[in-house]
C-alpha cells in the first residue's frame, strides 16, 4: 500500500515535468499544444534505443533526449506558430499522432508494437538507483522537477516570463513594444518539448520498457488537466495538478475498487475535469500567479518579489 | 531636419485604396497632427509606418533609412512607439507591469546572453535587472502621476487613465519617434485639457510626436503642424491656421456650399 | 485499445491490373471512384467544422465524436428494425429511418452540447471553449467505449453489396449510396443557406453578430440550429464511413482530424470551400496511395502534410478571406 503510494508519487513527479512544459506553453504563452505525449515518447524512444543498442548509459542519454526533442519542438513549432492558436491545437495533435505511427512502424529502430525491453537502470557514482527500490528514485525524480521548476519560475519571472504573458494578452500590442512574438512563442514551445523529452528519459528508465502504446493522445490530455486543474500560469499548480491527476488515476487501485469500477471512468474524469473547471473555476484550484512591485511589503527600493 | 517621410506611400485592399501615394513628413522635435473625416486613412497610414501593416508600393523613410516592411518590433526598436485608437493594453496585468513591458528590448542584450542556460547562478543579475526594468517604469508612471497605482490590474483603471497608461508604455521604449492613435477619445473636457499639458510635457523632453485626433481644440492647440487626409489622398498640409482657411480642408469637411 | 491508428486499413483500393506501371484509364476511374466517396464523406464532415468556426471561431474538437454517437445510433437502430428481414427494399427503407433519426438525435446532442459546454463561454478567453470542447470529445469517446465496449463493430449493408463491372472499374453499391448521399445532403445544404430566411440569418450571424442581432435576429437561436445541421451532417458522415469500414468509440478522432484538414484547405468558414476540400482531400489520400506510391502506413500523414503546407503558403485556405484584425 504504502509502496503504491510511492509509485503514485514517482509518477507525478514524472508529469508534474511535462506539466511545467505544457504551462510555459498554454499558462503563459496562451498556446494549445496537444502533443507533449509526442515529446515524452521521442525522450522515452532516445534513451531506451541508445542505452539498449548502444551501450550508453542513462545519464548520457538525458542531453540526447532533451535535445531531440527540442529540436522536434522547433520543427513542429516554427511552420504553425506563426498562424492563430487554433491551428495550433490540430497540428500537435497530428503531430503525437504521427510519433507514434512512426514508433509503431519503424521496426527496424523502435522494434513497432512490441517495444523495447530491458533499459539499464541509472548509475550514479557507482550507485545502482534501482525502480523497484522506490526511495532512490523518488529522491531522483524530484531533483529533476525541483531543478525544472526553479528554472522556469526564474525565466518567467524574468522579462522572457513578462514578454510572453504580453504575447498571450494581445501579440499586436506586443509586438508594437518591440517584443518578437514568433521567437517567444517558439521558446516557449521549446522548453516545453524539452522538458517532456527529459521527462520521457526517466519514464524509460523507471518502467525499463518502452512501447508505443504509452504515448497516446490520453496523455497529453492528461497533462492539460494538470495545467488547467491547478491554474494556468502557475508553476507550482502545475505540479499540484500532476498530483491530483495521478491520484485520481491511481484511485480505483488505491481503494481496491478497481474491479467494479470501469476502466473508462478517469478519461471520463478527465474530460469532466477540463470542462467544468472553464465553466465554474477557469483560473484553476491555485489560480494565475501574480506578483506585486515595490509597494509596503517590498524592499522599499522596488523590485520583484 | 526630417525625422520620418513617407514617398508616395499606397496601401489597397483589393479594389479599396486605402492611402493613395501619400507623402506625409514629419518635423524633428515638433507635434504633427494628421487629421480628416472617418475612413481618410489615418490609421492605415500610421499602421504601415509602424509595421503592423506592409505598403502595397511606396516607402517609409526614419532618419533617411529605409524601413519599409519592416516588422513592427523592429520598427520599435529603432525608436518608433505608437498607441492604438481602441486601447489595447495587456489587460490581466498590473499598471507597472505593462510599463516593464515596455523596457523590454532595451534590457537583455549582450550582458545576459546564455541565461537560458545558466539561470541559477545568474540569480543576482536577474534581480538587478528586474530592478531596473522596474525603477524606469516607476519614473514614467510617475511622470503621469500615476504612482499610486502600481499594482491595479490594468482593465480596472478609468478609461482616461488607460489612454494614459497606454502611452506610458510606448514612452517607456525611449522612442524618437511617438504616434498618438486619437489619444483624446472618450474623453471629458477636463481630462483632455490635462492630456495636451502632457503631450507638451512629452514633446519638451525631446520626443517627435504625431497625433491623430478628431477634437479640433485640442489639434489647433498644440499641433505645429497639420497634414489633412481625405479619401486616402494627402489633401493639405500647413500650420494650423493655414489649414483653418484652407478652402479645400473646409470643403472635406463641411461639404460644398453650392448645390 | 484506445487511440489506435485504425483509419490507415481505411479503403483497400481494388486493383484491376497488378504490377503495370502505366496508370491506366480504367484504374484512373476506379481510383477516382474511390476517392470521391471518401471525400464526399470529408466534406459532409468538414461541414459542422467550417459552420461552427463561421460563427463562433472555434475549433469544435467534440464534432468528430458526435460522427461516433451518430454511427452507433444509426447502427442499432438499423439492425433493429431490420430485425430478420432478408435484404430488401424493406431493408433500404429501414437503413434511412435509421439515418434521420441519428441525425435527429445526433442533433440534439450538439445542441445539448453547445448549450452546456460552450455556450457559458462565450465571453471567456479563446482558450477556454477549446479546452471544453476537447473535454467534451473525451468524455464523449470513453462513455461510448464503456457503454458499447472497446471492440468494432460491422454495419450491416442494406442491400446485397455484390461490386458491379463497368467495364474494367469496379464500383460497389455502397459507393455509390456514399455519393448519392453526400451530394444530395450538400444540396440540401447549399440550398437551405443560400435560399431561406433561416439561411440568410446564419449567414448574416457569421459576419457580425452585433448586426445581426440588432437587426432581430435571434443569434442564440442560429447558434443551436448551427450545431444541429453541423452534428446531423456528422451522422449521416459517420453512418456512410461505417459502411465503408467499421464503428469504434474512437473512430471520430482521426475522422475528425481529417475533416478539420479539409475544412481548412478550403478556407474555414467557406461552406462551399468544406465541400471542395472534403473531396480534394479524399482524392489525395487515394491517389497519394494508389499513384504516388505512399506507404499506406503512413496515409493519415498525407493529411497533415497537407495542412502543413496550406498553412504555410495560403494559410486562409483555397477560398477563404484573410482575416485582419482590425488595429
Amino acid at each position: 500500500m504504502f509502496n503504491f503510494f510511492l509509485l503514485i508519487l514517482i509518477y507525478s513527479g514524472i508529469y508534474a515535468l511535462m506539466a511545467l512544459g505544457q504551462n510555459i506553453i498554454t499558462g503563459y504563452g496562451g498556446m494549445l499544444s496537444l502533443t507533449q505525449a509526442g515529446f515524452f515518447a521521442i525522450g522515452s524512444y532516445a534513451t531506451a534505443i541508445l542505452t539498449t543498442r548502444f551501450g550508453w548509459s542513462f545519464w548520457g542519454t538525458l542531453p540526447v533526449a532533451f535535445l531531440l526533442s527540442a529540436l522536434f519542438g522547433l520543427l513542429i513549432g516554427l511552420p504553425t506558430l506563426r498562424l492563430k492558436g487554433d491551428y495550433l491545437a490540430i497540428a500537435t495533435l497530428g503531430f503525437g499522432e504521427i510519433v507514434r505511427n512512426v514508433l509503431n512502424n519503424w521496426d527496424s529502430l523502435t522494434n513497432g508494437p512490441m517495444g523495447i525491453q530491458k533499459i539499464p537502470m541509472p548509475i550514479l557514482f557507482g550507485y545502482t538507483i534501482n525502480p523497484y527500490k522506490k526511495y532512490a528514485f523518488l529522491i531522483m525524480i524530484f531533483i529533476f522537477v525541483l531543478i525544472a521548476y526553479l528554472l522556469f519560475q526564474r525565466l518567467a519571472r524574468s522579462r522572457m516570463g513578462r514578454a510572453l504573458t504580453a504575447v498571450r494578452e494581445d501579440e499586436i500590442a506586443a509586438q508594437a513594444m518591440g517584443i518578437n512574438i514568433t521567437k517567444y512563442k517558439v521558446y516557449a514551445f521549446i522548453l516545453g518539448a524539452s522538458v517532456a523529452g527529459i521527462a520521457g528519459s526517466l519514464q524509460a528508465t523507471f518502467t525499463l520498457s518502452v512501447t508505443p502504446g504509452t504515448y497516446t493522445f490520453m496523455v497529453s490530455v492528461m497533462v492539460l488537466c494538470m495545467v488547467v486543474l491547478g491554474g494556468m500560469g502557475n508553476f507550482k499548480a502545475s505540479i499540484l495538478g500532476a498530483f491530483i491527476i495521478q491520484l485520481i488515476s491511481y484511485f480505483p487501485q488505491l481503494t481496491g475498487l478497481s474491479g467494479s469500477i470501469p476502466a473508462q471512468f478517469q478519461q471520463i474524469l478527465f474530460g469532466l475535469i477540463l470542462v467544468v473547471m472553464m465553466i465554474w473555476r477557469p483560473q484553476g484550484i491555485l489560480g494565475r500567479e501574480t506578483r506585486r512591485y515595490g509597494g509596503a511589503a517590498g524592499n522599499g527600493k522596488g523590485g520583484a518579489q | 531636419m526630417i525625422l520620418l517621410e513617407t514617398e508616395a506611400l499606397t496601401r489597397a485592399y483589393g479594389g479599396v485604396i486605402a492611402v493613395n501615394k501619400v507623402d506625409f513628413s514629419v518635423e524633428g522635435g515638433l507635434i504633427t497632427g494628421l487629421i480628416g473625416p472617418n475612413g481618410a486613412g489615418k490609421t492605415t497610414l500610421f499602421n504601415n509606418i509602424t509595421g503592423l501593416d506592409t505598403p502595397s508600393s511606396g516607402k517609409v523613410l526614419f532618419n533617411q533609412k529605409d524601413i519599409t516592411g519592416f516588422p513592427a518590433h523592429t520598427i520599435c526598436r529603432m525608436g518608433i512607439a505608437r498607441t492604438f485608437q481602441n486601447i489595447r493594453l495587456f489587460k490581466e496585468l498590473t499598471v507597472v507591469e505593462n510599463v516593464m513591458i515596455g523596457r523590454h528590448f532595451k534590457t537583455g542584450k549582450s550582458e545576459t546572453k546564455g541565461r537560458f542556460f545558466n539561470a541559477i547562478n545568474s540569480y543576482i543579475r536577474l534581480k538587478a535587472e528586474e530592478e531596473q526594468i522596474y525603477e524606469r517604469a516607476s519614473d514614467w508612471l510617475d511622470f503621469f502621476d500615476m504612482g499610486s497605482m502600481k499594482n491595479e490590474l490594468a482593465k480596472n483603471l478609468p478609461y482616461g487613465r488607460q489612454r494614459e497608461l497606454e502611452i506610458a508604455r510606448a514612452l517607456a521604449t525611449d522612442p524618437k519617434l511617438l504616434f498618438l492613435d486619437e489619444p483624446a477619445a472618450g474623453m471629458n473636457p477636463q481630462e483632455t485639457d490635462h492630456l495636451m499639458a502632457t503631450i507638451r510635457k512629452i514633446r519638451d523632453l525631446g520626443i517627435t510626436i504625431v497625433l491623430i485626433e478628431h477634437d479640433m481644440k485640442l489639434v489647433m492647440n498644440i499641433c505645429d503642424t497639420i497634414t489633412v487626409l481625405n479619401y486616402g489622398q494627402k489633401l493639405a498640409q500647413g500650420t494650423p491656421r493655414q489649414i483653418k482657411h484652407d478652402p479645400s480642408v473646409i470643403e472635406a469637411y463641411l461639404g460644398k456650399e453650392e448645390e | 485499445m484506445l487511440f489506435t491508428p485504425v483509419f490507415s486499413c481505411y479503403r483497400t483500393v481494388q486493383f484491376s491490373y497488378e504490377g503495370e506501371s502505366i496508370v491506366g484509364i480504367a484504374e484512373f476511374f476506379q481510383h477516382l471512384m474511390n476517392g470521391l466517396t471518401l471525400g464526399g464523406i470529408y466534406a459532409l464532415i468538414a461541414l459542422g467544422y467550417t459552420m461552427v468556426y463561421g460563427i463562433l471561431k472555434f475549433i469544435n474538437f467534440a464534432h468528430g465524436d458526435v460522427l461516433m454517437v451518430g454511427a452507433y445510433v444509426g447502427l442499432f437502430l438499423f439492425d433493429l428494425f431490420r430485425g430478420s428481414s432478408p435484404l430488401g427494399l424493406w431493408t433500404i427503407i429501414a437503413f434511412f429511418i435509421a439515418m434521420i433519426i441519428s441525425m435527429a438525435f445526433s442533433a440534439l446532442l450538439g445542441m445539448f452540447i453547445e448549450r452546456v459546454a460552450y455556450k457559458p463561454l462565450r465571453k471567456a478567453t479563446r482558450l477556454a471553449p477549446l479546452l471544453s470542447a476537447i473535454g467534451v470529445s473525451f468524455i464523449l469517446s470513453n462513455s461510448a467505449a464503456w457503454m458499447f465496449g472497446t471492440h468494432s463493430r460491422k454495419f450491416n449493408y442494406p442491400f446485397d453489396n455484390t461490386p458491379l463491372h463497368l467495364g474494367d472499374v469496379v464500383i460497389t453499391p455502397h459507393q455509390v449510396l456514399i455519393l448519392v448521399v453526400s451530394l444530395a445532403m450538400m444540396i440540401i445544404l447549399k440550398l437551405f443557406i443560400d435560399r431561406t430566411r433561416m439561411g440568410k440569418a446564419m449567414r448574416a450571424t457569421s459576419l457580425d453578430q452585433g448586426t445581426a442581432m440588432l437587426m432581430g435576429i435571434n443569434v442564440n437561436r442560429i447558434i443551436s440550429l448551427t450545431f444541429a445541421i453541423g452534428s446531423a451532417l456528422a451522422a449521416v458522415g459517420g453512418i456512410l464511413i461505417a459502411l465503408d469500414f467499421k464503428v469504434y468509440a474512437t473512430m471520430g478522432t482521426m475522422t475528425g482530424l481529417k475533416a478539420f484538414v479539409a475544412a481548412v484547405v478550403g478556407g474555414i468558414g467557406n461552406i462551399s470551400g468544406a465541400m471542395f476540400g472534403g473531396i480534394l482531400l479524399g482524392l489525395l489520400e487515394t491517389f497519394g496511395v494508389a499513384i504516388f506510391g505512399i506507404p499506406t502506413g503512413l496515409k493519415d500523414t498525407i493529411a497533415f502534410g497537407v495542412l502543413i503546407i496550406i498553412l504555410l503558403v495560403k494559410p486562409e485556405g483555397l477560398f477563404g478571406k484573410v482575416e485582419k484584425e482590425k488595429v
